[in-house]
C-alpha cells in the first residue's frame, strides 16, 4: 500500500490533481462557515455586475445574486450529488454483481441479460426516460444518473465475484455450514470492497459531470437552488452579453473533472504493474547504439558476416542487464554456425543485435561491431539498415503463430517481403510467392497463398516463415530457434529443408538453439554461450567428440540421442547467474563440479589453438589430450 | 458473411424487445392514472376516453405493453400532444438532423482520435506524445456544453466565423454550404470528448501491438517504418479500437443532447428535453425506443465491420 502511494506521489500530475481536488473539497466543506452572502438573495439593482466589483468578488448574475457565494454553494451541491450518485450506483451495482456472480447459473444469466439490455441504451436516453417518468428535479436526476451507471459496476463486480466464488475459502465456508448471505457478507464482500472503491473513484468525475449535465438541461436542480450545471444553464441566455456568468461555473466544472481525471490516471498507472517495469514502452525501429569507442577495424576477411566484441545491454530503471558481453562470431558463405545455450544465455539477443532488432527501449548496444562484408551495420543509418534487412540478411523466428501477422494472408506477407525491396507487379508477386511456397515444400501453394496464418499447422507456418526469409535470396539467414515450437518429425523436416537450401543456394546460416541434437544435424561449427559470453567454440564434430568446457559436456550429456533432442536443458542443476549481477571470474562456477578458488578470481579468456577455443581454467580431459 | 449478418440481426430482436420493456416499465412508474399522466393539461374527459380506447390504458399492465408494442410494429408510436403531430413523424424528422450532427462528429472523432493515438504511440515520450496527451486530458475533462458555449463566444461572437446557433439560416438558407457553415462548431464541440477517448485508447492499443513479435518480423523483412506503424501495427490495433468506436458512438449520440441545446440544433435530443419539460410522455417514449433501437442496429454494423477486419472471428 505504501508503495502504491509512493508511486502515486512520484506521478506529479496525479499529485497535482490530488491537491487541487483536496482544495475544492475542503472549500466545499467549509462553505457554510465562510462569511458569504446568501446565494439566493436577489438584488435587482446590482444585476450582472462584473467580477472584482465592490463587495462582489466574482460579480453577480442576472438576478443580482452574489456569484462567489453561488459558485461555492453550487460546487458543494454538485460534489455532494455526484458523490451520492456514485455511491448509490456502486452499492446497487455491487449488490447485483455479487448476487449474479455468487449464485451463478440461471440467476446470473437472467440478471446479466438485464444488465446487457440496460447497456444497449446510449446512456443519456435511459437517464432522460427516467427523468421523464419521475419528473425533473435534483433527486430524480441523481437517481437517473445512478441507475444508468449500475450496469458498469454490476459487470465489474460480477467478474470478480465469479472468481472468488470458486476459491477454497468459500468452499470451506460452505462446508462449515455457513448460509449463503453470510458467506457473501463475511467472505466475498471484504474482497470486493477495494475494487468497488477503485471503480467508484474512477467514475465519480463522470457522475459529477452527468448530474451537472442534467441540471444544465433544466432537468436537475430547480431554482432557486443551483448546482454548477444549472448555474451554467441559467447563464446561457446571457452568454453573449455577460459571459462571466457562464465562464465562472464552467471553469469550476472543468477544474473538478480535470483534477479527478488526473488523479484517476495516476491511480490507474500506479496499479498497473506493467508500467512499473517499463514494459509498456514500444520498441523503436532499430536498436539504440551507444558506443563509447569506435569499433576496432575488421580482422577476418573471408567471412560474409562477423560480430566483433558485441555488447548488448538492457537498461531497466536503474538496473543494467548485460545480456551480451563481448561476443565475436563469424560465418563464411555456405557455412552453418550453431549458437547454443540455455534461455537467458544471450544467444537470441546476439542474433537480434546483428540487424538492430533488439527491442529498444530497453535494449542498447554499447560496444562492438556487426559487419556484413566488412561494412559495420551498427554504424549504418536506418535507411541503409532497413534496405539490408530481409534482402541480404534474413531472419527466421521461433513460434510462427506470433511472428506472422495474424490479419494478413500469408501470400500478402510473402509478397510484401519482396515488394519492400523492389517494385514488383501484382501478378509477378503472386507468382513469386507461389514459387517460394513450393520451394519450402508446401503442398497446394496456389491455395495456401490465400489463407491466414491461424488456418495453418505449426509446421506449415514455419515453412512460410522460411519462405519469407528466402524471398530476396539473402546471403545470410539467422534462424532463432526455428524448430523449438514444433514436434520431432516436423522439426526433422524443417532441418533437412534448411540444410538442402543451404547447399543449393550457398547460404550462410546462423542457427540459434538450445539443443545439441539439432546442432549436430545441421551445423559445421558451434559456439556455446553462457551468461552472455561464448564459453567454447569449434567444429561441431570435434566438440561433440571431446567437449572442452564443463558446461558443454553437460549440455551434450543432456541430449538423449542425437536428432531426437526435445529434452530441455534444465536438466543441469542450478540456474545461470542473473546478468545484472555477474560474479567475478567464471560465470559457471556455481554450477561447476570442478570449480576451484582460482576460477572466481579474475577474467578468464577465450583461449585455444587452431579451430577450437574455450573459456575455462580446467578444460575437460578429453580436450586436453587432443590438443596436447 | 450473409448468414452472419442475418444471425446478428436475429439476435438483435430480443435486445430491442428488452429495450421496449425497459422503457415501458420506466414509463409505468409515473404515478397516478396513466391516461391523465400522458395527457397532462390536455386531459379532457373526451381525450381520456379516446386515449384509453386507442392505447388500452385502462387495461392491466401486460395488456397495455402488448397493445403499445403492436401499435409500434405498425409504425404507430402515438400522437404528440404538445406538437399535435404523430410521434413517428416528429421523431424521424428530428433524428435525421441528429444524425447529421452526430454522424459528422463520429467521423471526426474516429479520424482524429486514431490519428492522434497512432502518432502519440509512435513517438512515445516524445514532444508530440506529450502535447497530444495533454490535449487529450483537457479534451476529456471539459464538459461539451461548456466548450460549446465558449466556442460560440469566441468563434461566433468575437471572430464572427460561424453563426451562433441553428441548423440553417432563417432567410435563404438550407443548401449544403449553409448547413456545413452551421454544422462546423456543434460538430467539433461534440467530437472533442470522444476524440480524446479514442486517441487514448488507440495509443495504448498501438503500444500493445508494437511490442508484438509480428512487428519485429515486419521490421526484419525490411518493411518501411511508416508502413510498419500505419499498416501492420494499426491494422492489428484496429481490432481493439473498433469495439470502442461502437461505444463512443453511443457517447456521441448522448452528448448530442447537450450540443443540440447549446447550439439550438433541431435534433432529437432537444426534442426529448422539450418533451420532458412539456410532459409529452408519448413523444419521450417513442423517441427513446426509436433511437435506442437504431443504436442497437449500429452496433451490429460495428460487429460486422470487426468480423470483416479480423479473419479469426468465426462468422
Ligand atoms: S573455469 Fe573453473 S568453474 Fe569455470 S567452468 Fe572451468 S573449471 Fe568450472
Amino acid at each position: 500500500m505504501s508503495a502504491f502511494f509512493k508511486l502515486l506521489a512520484r506521478n506529479r500530475l496525479a499529485l497535482g490533481g490530488l491537491i487541487v481536488m483536496g482544495l475544492v473539497v475542503a472549500l466545499a466543506l467549509i462553505t457554510p462557515l465562510l462569511p458569504l452572502a446568501d446565494p439566493d438573495a436577489t438584488d435587482t439593482a446590482n444585476r450582472f455586475l462584473p467580477p472584482l466589483s465592490d463587495g462582489y468578488l466574482l460579480g453577480t448574475d442576472g438576478l443580482g445574486r452574489d456569484l462567489l457565494s453561488r459558485l461555492l454553494w453550487g460546487t458543494r451541491l454538485s460534489l455532494a450529488v455526484g458523490f451520492a450518485a456514485a455511491l448509490f450506483a456502486a452499492v446497487a451495482g455491487a449488490a447485483v454483481g455479487i448476487i449474479a456472480g455468487f449464485y451463478g447459473g440461471r440467476t446470473d444469466n437472467i440478471i446479466m441479460r438485464g444488465v446487457d439490455m440496460l447497456m444497449a441504451f446510449p446512456y443519456i436516453l435511459l437517464a432522460l426516460a427516467i427523468v421523464a417518468a419521475l419528473g425533473p428535479g435534483l433527486v430524480n436526476a441523481l437517481i437517473a444518473v445512478s441507475v444508468v451507471n449500475i450496469p458498469f459496476f454490476a459487470r465489474n463486480i460480477r467478474g470478480i465475484t465469479v472468481g472468488l466464488a470458486h476459491k477454497e475459502f468459500v468452499d470451506a465456508a460452505k462446508l462449515a455450514g455457513m448460509s449463503n448471505p453470510r458467506i457473501i457478507l463475511s467472505e466475498i464482500l471484504p474482497n470486493v470492497v477495494p475494487v468497488i472503491v477503485i471503480a467508484m473513484s474512477t467514475t465519480i468525475g463522470w457522475m459529477i459531470l452527468e448530474t451537472a449535465g442534467l441540471s444544465f438541461l433544466g432537468l436537475g436542480s430547480q431554482p432557486p437552488q443551483a448546482d454548477l450545471g444549472s448555474m451554467l444553464g441559467e447563464a446561457r441566455s446571457a452568454l453573449i452579453t455577460n459571459p462571466h456568468t457562464s465562464v465562472i461555473p464552467g471553469i469550476m466544472i472543468l477544474i473538478i473533472v480535470m483534477s479527478i481525471n488526473l488523479l484517476g490516471d495516476g491511480v490507474r498507472d500506479a496499479l498497473d504493474p506493467r508500467l512499473k517495469s517499463g514494459a509498456l514502452s514500444r520498441p523503436m525501429a532499430a536498436t539504440r547504439v551507444e558506443r563509447k569507442e569506435r569499433p576496432a577495424p575488421e580482422t577476418s576477411t573471408d567471412a560474409i558476416l562477423s560480430l566483433d566484441d558485441l555488447h548488448t545491454q538492457f537498461h531497466v530503471k536503474d538496473r543494467i542487464y548485460k545480456a551480451v558481453s563481448g561476443v565475436s562470431l563469424s560465418v563464411k558463405p555456405g557455412e552453418c554456425l550453431g549458437v547454443i545455450g540455455e534461455s537467458g544465455s544471450g544467444k537470441s539477443v546476439t542474433a537480434l543485435s546483428i540487424m538492430g532488432l533488439v527491442a529498444s527501449p530497453p535494449g542498447i548496444i554499447t560496444a562492438g561491431a556487426a559487419r556484413l562484408e566488412g561494412r559495420d551495420m551498427l554504424s549504418a543509418r536506418f535507411g541503409e539498415l532497413r534496405r539490408l534487412r530481409g534482402r541480404r540478411v534474413a531472419y527466421i523466428f521461433q513460434d510462427p503463430l506470433a511472428t506472422l501477422h495474424p490479419l494478413y494472408k500469408v501470400g500478402d506477407q510473402l509478397i510484401e517481403a519482396i515488394s519492400c525491396h523492389r517494385a514488383i507487379s501484382k501478378s509477378e508477386g503472386r507468382k513469386k510467392a507461389i514459387e517460394l511456397l513450393k520451394s519450402v515444400r508446401i503442398p497446394n501453394p496456389e491455395e495456401r497463398i490465400d489463407i491466414y496464418p491461424h488456418e495453418m499447422s505449426g509446421g506449415m507456418r514455419q515453412r512460410v516463415g522460411i519462405a519469407m526469409a528466402l524471398a530476396n535470396d539473402p546471403d545470410v539467414i539467422i534462424a532463432d530457434e526455428p524448430t523449438t515450437a514444433l514436434d520431432v518429425t516436423v522439426q526433422a523436416q524443417i532441418l533437412s529443408l534448411l540444410s538442402d537450401l543451404r547447399r543449393e543456394r550457398g547460404l550462410a546460416i546462423i542457427f540459434i538453439t538450445h539443443d545439441f541434437g539439432v546442432v549436430a544435424q545441421l551445423c559445421d561449427r558451434v559456439a556455446v554461450m553462457y551468461a552472455g559470453r561464448i564459453v567454447e567454440e569449434g567444429p561441431t564434430m570435434e566438440i561433440l567428440r571431446a567437449p572442452a568446457h564443463p558446461y558443454t559436456s553437460r549440455l551434450i550429456a543432456c541430449v538423449p540421442e542425437l536428432g531426437e533432442g526435445k529434452r530441455k536443458l534444465e536438466a543441469i542443476p542450478g540456474l545461470p547467474p542473473s546478468v545484472d549481477n555477474l560474479p567475478a571470474g567464471c560465470a559457471f562456477a556455481d554450477r561447476c563440479l570442478k570449480a576451484q578458488d582460482s576460477c572466481t578470481k579474475g577474467e578468464i579468456g577465450l583461449e585455444g589453438s587452431g579451430s577450437r577455443a574455450v573459456r575455462c581454467l580446467f578444460p575437460e580431459p578429453g580436450f586436453a589430450e587432443e590438443t596436447a | 458473411m450473409g448468414g452472419y449478418i442475418l444471425k446478428r440481426l436475429l439476435l438483435a430482436i430480443p435486445v430491442i424487445l428488452g429495450i421496449t420493456v425497459i422503457v415501458f416499465l420506466i414509463m409505468a412508474m409515473i404515478p397516478g392514472d396513466p391516461a391523465t399522466a400522458i395527457l397532462g393539461s390536455y386531459a379532457t374527459p373526451d381525450n381520456v376516453a379516446r386515449i384509453n380506447r386507442d392505447l388500452g390504458l385502462d387495461k392491466p399492465l401486460v395488456a397495455r405493453y402488448f397493445i403499445w408494442l403492436w401499435n409500434m410494429l405498425h409504425g404507430d408510436f402515438g400522437q404528440s400532444f404538445s406538437l399535435n403531430r404523430p410521434v413517428i413523424d416528429v421523431v424521424l424528422e428530428r433524428f435525421n438532423n441528429t444524425l447529421i450532427l452526430a454522424g459528422t462528429s463520429f467521423v471526426l472523432c474516429t479520424v482524429f482520435g486514431i490519428l492522434a493515438g497512432v502518432i502519440s504511440a509512435a513517438r512515445q515520450y516524445g514532444l508530440a506524445d506529450k502535447a497530444i496527451t495533454f490535449a487529450v486530458l483537457l479534451g476529456i475533462s471539459i464538459p461539451s456544453f461548456f466548450l460549446g458555449m465558449m466556442m460560440i463566444l469566441f468563434f461566433a461572437v468575437d471572430l464572427r466565423w460561424f453563426p451562433v446557433s441553428g441548423m440553417t439560416a432563417i432567410y435563404g438558407g438550407g443548401d449544403l454550404a449553409d448547413v456545413i457553415h452551421h454544422l462546423t462548431m456543434p460538430a467539433l464541440a461534440l467530437a472533442v470528448v470522444a476524440t480524446g477517448v479514442v486517441a487514448r485508447l488507440s495509443r495504448s492499443a498501438m503500444l500493445e501491438v508494437l511490442r508484438q513479435d509480428f512487428i519485429r518480423t515486419a521490421r526484419a523483412k525490411g518493411v518501411r517504418e511508416g508502413r510498419v506503424i500505419w499498416g501492420h501495427a494499426l491494422r492489428a490495433a484496429m481490432v481493439s479500437i473498433i469495439p470502442v468506436l461502437g461505444i463512443q458512438a453511443g457517447f456521441v449520440l448522448s452528448g448530442a443532447v447537450y450540443i443540440e441545446i447549446v447550439f439550438q440544433w433541431p435534433g432529437i435530443g432537444r426534442m426529448l428535453v422539450d418533451a420532458i419539460l412539456q410532459r409529452d410522455i408519448l413523444l419521450v417514449q417513442g423517441g427513446v425506443v426509436f433511437v435506442a433501437s437504431c443504436y442497437v442496429i449500429f452496433n451490429i454494423i460495428v460487429d460486422v465491420a470487426q468480423s470483416l477486419l479480423d479473419p479469426r472471428i468465426k462468422t
